[in-house]
């Protein structure tokens, strides 16, 4: 076991450069600063590029850019600077740019506060900007995974030729835990659409814009098919104790290491409890949510934002069992021991 | 005179991208100015041999569709931001010669900042900016270059200098950036002011083919269609009217003495990448850890005290150490506004078991470095806890009876040592003496793969030294 005592938003640009990033485009925002600075310090020693854009609109169309001429490349933020870059994502997405966003979620609305949130759940996993898309979005709930899906994410984003967010929160991004370094990639998948200033790539465009209806629609239907592949093979969870689990507490990010805890107390209790916890947001891990709604007398989902993930848990269970909502927000993270009273409150009633 | 006119052959011969029957012309009105601009930019490129390394971006607006025409590498971009786009691809392909090309609504409106930071960058790239004072393809409203008193469909009763400000002038604008090495304003009319500018469009490519310079050249071009004039009318207008606006001639030239952008990526090998992203981890000895194996450690540890204390950084190597230990360790910082000025702290966790919250609500250990990080956390320290704390700069005692306190006089101790810095190493070597939950001699021997400033290991190693001594003492 070797490894290196790190933080999370350091991590994150470390897995990149293994997974074979050489550009980094973004704008300085808190608590996802130390993304910028590690790119910083990393990117031009890698053989890469690094620039601190003028805002996060002219960073996120720098990554366009960058993607467009087939480089693995990344940016991150924090809430308000994701709300600002949405139109490039769409763009992105439209013209099926692969690209990796890091959003290290603060607390809202408006300029809020740095601490951290799961605010960002609908802006990011609904898409966001304008039109028929979506985003892959990967959800770490530690530093080592900070590291693995700073690689994982960009596997995605060439194999299906769109965004992929890591999203997470400002706990995640600054705090510090012990990685183990992956392997560095070997090979980078040859994008022959890309446009690189060579004779074999001048009959290669990269556009959005299609005035045809018919021929719009056709795009679209082929962006939804691309996205219905990605559901049926992109699920990614964790389950933790959920074998025999009467009661399933679900949350992503730092509160799954929260809810972790609590399943932990609650079986010392003799309380059937388990977690599910998605990794990927998008696609939502519809398979083994299935399969608990079999099983399970209730869910309990716990977010720091207003129940955003909730609706996705509601939206597959269809009624089926009861779901009910924790949430705080602000800032604020609950403790264990709010969780802990909730399930039993729940239990009570139930 | 036996040449025989052609297409250019940067261009497509057959526009099969265009939608429709008509492949064979442009999508641009009779009297545009942007047909005659594209065909002077493929015909430089055909000249210099370029065309297969040529990137061509296109803008928002009526040459949106540039990619019909230009058989070059193509990529189409979100209104205002050719000049952020070019800079991503640029940089991703520095041989390749890009060409950034936008109007006056997507250049000096929603893409100012875009088109003045790339400049100020000094992008090795060419962009082509065509003013005819108005937004064509949006249907004919005002744009930042149209002139006072002209109508469109947004100054219904001419534009007003109250209302809407002054026609900008980019050009003169781009020229008071160092960066920019040609800066210059041309126009599309009659047939001189076209053939100038077909010197231009050249020198502007040469200099980015031959130094990777930047150049900005402003076209004054008509858009009949927008301004509601016959072709030759509007030719005409470019000339008498919009020209008294907007000053022909060069703006800023420099490429005489510049000597080219010094901008290379260099190609890095996977076992390069070791050193460079600094991947040294460190490794555990379990035989000399094996006393600890055993323990049930569980440890929730708040440290607190003013910037400047090395809190955060008691943190980490208290979190480092327990790593060394083969002990699951997180550190959060109290982050930040609250780092810059004022208090500080962190939560570390140290345990056998897998962390949850790396947040310390409640600390089994609070380790106080001046008097309001102990007023502010000494009533959430658990029953049966433990308070650290530095006598020598907090004058009060805590008052809790269910928890065990130490005073040490750290700050005191480490200015013995010769540096009051040192205060935060003399806790830790306190602390690990009073619990046993580390290896005094593991800390020591790897302070100096854990401390960043190098020159003060030896001090810090000293300092741990004489925490423990006093912890001893104190036992005695």
């Amino acid at each position: 076991m070797a490894k290196q005592f790190l933080k999370g938003n350091e991590a994150v640009v470390k897995g990149a450069i293994l997974a074979g990033c050489r550009a980094y485009y973004g704008y300085p925002i808190t608590p996802a600063s130390e993304i910028a600075h590690a790119a910083a310090m990393y990117m031009p020693l890698a053989g890469g590029t690094f620039v601190q854009a003028e805002s996060e609109v002219a960073a996120i169309n720098m990554v366009y850019g960058a993607s467009a001429a087939g480089e693995r490349v990344m940016t991150a933020s924090s809430g308000p600077g994701i709300s600002l870059k949405q139109e490039g994502v769409s763009y992105c997405a439209g013209a099926e740019l692969p690209c990796v966003i890091v959003d290290i979620v603060r607390g809202g609305p408006g300029l809020g506060n740095i601490a951290p949130e799961q605010s960002d759940y609908n802006q990011v996993v609904k898409g966001g900007g304008h039109g028929n898309y979506k985003v892959l979005v990967l959800a770490p709930n530690s530093v080592q995974e900070m590291c693995d899906f700073g690689m994982l994410a960009f596997d995605l984003a060439d194999k299906y030729r769109n965004p992929v967010y890591v999203l997470t929160d400002g706990f995640i991004g600054q705090m510090m835990e012990p990685v183990e370094f992956p392997e560095p990639v070997t090979t980078i998948p040859e994008k022959t659409w890309a446009v690189k200033g060579t004779d074999e790539t001048t009959n290669n465009f990269i556009t959005s814009i299609d005035l045809d209806p018919d021929d719009l629609e056709r795009h679209n239907q082929k962006l939804q098919q691309k996205y219905a592949i990605i559901e049926e093979q992109e699920q990614r969870a964790e389950e933790y104790r959920t074998d025999d689990a009467e009661i399933v507490l679900i949350g992503y990010g730092i509160i799954s290491r929260i809810i972790q805890t609590v399943v932990d107390e609650l079986r010392d209790k003799g309380v059937k409890a388990g977690m599910l916890r998605p990794i990927t947001l998008f696609p939502f891990p519809k398979k083994a949510l299935e399969k608990l709604t079999k099983t399970t007398q209730f869910f309990l989902t716990v977010e720091m934002s207003n129940g955003q993930l909730v609706d996705d848990v509601r939206l597959l269970v269809e009624g089926r069992k009861p779901v009910h909502l924790y949430t705080r927000m602000g800032g604020n993270v609950p403790s264990t021991k709010e969780i802990h009273d909730e399930v039993m409150k729940l239990m009570r009633l139930s | 005179m036996n040449t025989i006119l052609k297409k250019s052959s940067s261009f497509f011969d057959v526009y099969e991208r265009r939608p429709g029957s008509d492949k064979l012309t442009t999508t641009y009105c009779p009297g545009c100015g942007h047909g005659v601009l594209h065909k002077l930019i493929a015909e430089a490129l055909d000249d210099f041999g370029v065309r297969e390394k040529t990137i061509f971006i296109s803008p928002v607006g009526c040459s949106v569709f540039a990619y019909y025409y230009f058989h070059t590498g193509n990529v189409q971009v979100a209104h205002g931001r050719a000049p952020a786009a070019a800079t991503g691809i640029k940089r991703a392909h520095p041989g390749s010669i890009v060409i950034s090309y936008q109007g006056d609504g997507d250049l000096a409106a929603i893409g100012t900042a875009e088109i003045i930071h790339a400049a100020n960058r000094g992008e090795g790239i060419t962009v082509f900016f065509v003013n005819n004072a108005v937004y064509g393809m949006t249907g004919g409203q005002m744009a930042p270059t149209t002139l006072i008193g002209q109508k469109t469909m947004t100054t219904p009763r001419g534009r007003s200098v109250e209302n809407d400000g002054y026609p900008i002038r980019m050009s003169e604008i781009i020229a008071t950036l160092d960066a920019p090495v040609f800066v210059e304003r041309v126009m599309i009319g009659d047939t001189k002011s076209t053939m100038h500018t077909r010197q231009t469009v050249r020198k502007a490519l040469k200099l980015q083919i031959e130094k990777n310079g930047f150049s900005f050249i402003e076209v004054l071009a008509a858009c009949p269609s927008q301004l509601k004039m016959t072709p030759s009318r509007s030719k005409l207008w470019v000339k008498e009217v919009l020209e008294k606006r907007f000053p022909l001639g060069v703006c800023k030239d420099i490429s005489g003495e510049f000597e080219g952008r010094k901008f290379t990526r260099k190609d890095v090998k996977n076992d390069e990448l070791h050193d460079i992203l600094d991947l040294e981890t460190a490794q555990v000895d379990l035989e000399k850890i094996s006393r600890f194996q055993d323990k049930p450690i569980n440890e929730e540890i708040k440290v607190a005290g003013f910037g400047g204390q090395g809190v955060l950084s008691l943190g980490t190597v208290l979190s480092e150490m327990g790593m060394r230990h083969n002990y699951e360790v997180s550190w959060l910082p109290s982050y930040g506004p609250e780092m810059r000025g004022g208090t500080a702290n962190c939560s570390v966790k140290i345990s056998k078991k897998k962390i949850g919250s790396p947040l310390v609500a409640n600390p089994t250990i609070l380790i106080a470095m001046n008097r309001p990080s102990l007023d502010k956390f000494e009533n959430d320290v658990v029953s049966g806890g433990l308070i650290i704390y530095d006598d020598s700069l907090i004058d009060r005692k805590p008052v809790r009876d269910d928890v065990d306190i130490i005073p040490i006089p750290a700050t005191k101790l480490a200015d013995e040592l010769g540096n009051t810095k040192a205060a935060n190493m003399v806790i830790v070597g306190a602390l690990i003496t009073v619990k046993e939950i580390m290896s005094q001699q593991i800390i020591l021997d790897s302070l100096g793969d854990v401390l960043k400033r190098k020159n003060l290991v030896e001090l810090n190693q000293k300092a741990i030294l004489r925490g423990a001594e006093y912890i001893k003492n104190l036992k005695k």
